[in-house]
């Protein structure tokens, strides 16, 4: 069971209190790539200076990450000082007031399922959750559930794992978990297909959300 | 010296090879082993007389199919494990194959070059179930680095 949040996650919510810097957070996390000083102040129409500072202050609170490369592509001398960029930070931070600790009980939950063999019951009850959650386009719905929805092609991939902890620990049960849910909350059209990173599903861009009634499930 | 991971699986089906029941898991077998072969940092896997893969091989007795191979690293093998197709081999598992209810995985460290023996990988399981997790006989939860 977690003790109280310690600073450095207070920090990292802190960071994020500053409207502006908020939004520039949601930029760069919104983001395919790593971003530099110049793409986020343009983007957001604020000065390079204030994009500056506000991507530093949220690196330093550990929500980004900074590595340096030449954007231009050329190297060798004459190519120009390398550009600070940004991306998001894979570290999690979880504030919990009173402290809760759902993380420990997901994996119990999970270890339990896995010797069991009960599988299939853990997926069911995944898909009867996702229908309760069911409601306007795949899209929003992907948007809201936290899996940062991107077209590419005829799917829809996604950018977040909302399980990430424990389906690395895992990942036979909580991915097939993770699918019944979008199954049941975008009522089919998804897939496992996993890519290197983010959320192992793709759901099929010509997905509108059925309605969901009682017998379907 | 480079140390390469070995990995062992057992796996106790829900019925022989003809069986309806298992032609989900036989539809998908070789295409998931090709997947394996041509994976970065896939050393060796374990095939039979039959040189495709393990599944005739029963040598712990009973009806149980085994599964073992050397990787470089034991990154290599989680990302073939839970970022490639064989993800949804994993998840649907159960459709296949029946609950253990101890230890069925498990992976240790050998020299680069060594082969696998499945009297090795039978002994390493068991210290696995016997003492948990430890430098000489491994989980993907409870990792231990190549010493």
């Amino acid at each position: 069971m977690p003790d109280l949040p310690d600073d450095q996650e207070i920090d990292a919510l802190a960071a994020l209190a500053d409207t502006r810097r908020r939004a520039v957070y949601e930029h760069v996390a919104a983001a395919a790539g790593a971003l530099s000083r110049d793409q986020v102040a343009e983007a957001l129409g604020i000065g390079r200076n204030l994009a500056a500072h506000h991507l530093d202050r949220l690196a330093e609170a550990g929500l980004l990450d900074v590595s340096f490369a030449r954007l231009s592509g050329r190297a060798g001398p004459g190519a120009g000082r390398p550009s600070k960029l940004y991306r998001r930070s894979a570290a999690e931070h979880a504030v919990s007031l009173p402290p809760r600790g759902y993380r420990a009980l997901a994996e119990v939950f999970a270890d339990a399922v896995e010797e069991a063999g009960v599988e299939p019951a853990l997926y069911a009850a995944a898909r009867r959750h996702g229908a309760r959650l069911a409601g306007g386009p795949a899209e929003e719905t992907l948007r809201r559930l936290g899996y940062e929805p991107y077209a590419d092609g005829d799917v829809w991939r996604l950018r977040n794992c909302p399980f990430d902890g424990v389906a690395r620990t895992h990942p036979g049960a909580v991915c097939g978990a993770n699918l019944a849910l979008l199954e049941g909350a975008l009522g089919g059209g998804v897939r496992i297909d996993p890519g290197p990173g983010g959320c192992c599903v793709v759901v099929d861009r010509g997905t509108r959300v059925t309605k969901i009634n009682g017998d379907l499930f | 010296m480079t140390a390469h991971l070995a990995q062992l699986n057992i796996a106790a089906p829900v019925g022989p090879r003809e069986d309806p029941r298992m032609a989900g898991f036989y539809a998908e077998l070789d295409r998931i082993n090709a997947i394996a072969d041509g994976w970065p940092g896939f050393v060796w896997r374990l095939v039979d007389d039959d040189g495709a893969d393990a599944t005739s091989l029963q040598p712990f007795g009973g009806d149980i199919m085994v599964n073992m191979s050397v990787w470089q690293s034991l990154e290599a093998l989680r990302e073939f494990t839970f970022r490639s197709g064989h993800l949804d081999i994993l998840r649907r598992r159960r459709e296949w194959f029946r609950p253990f209810g101890d230890a069925s995985m498990v992976v240790w460290w050998v020299p680069e070059g060594h082969v696998p023996t499945l009297v090795e990988a039978e002994e390493r399981l068991d210290l696995l179930r016997r003492e948990g997790p430890t430098p000489r006989a491994f989980t993907f939860r409870d990792p231990f680095p190549a010493s």
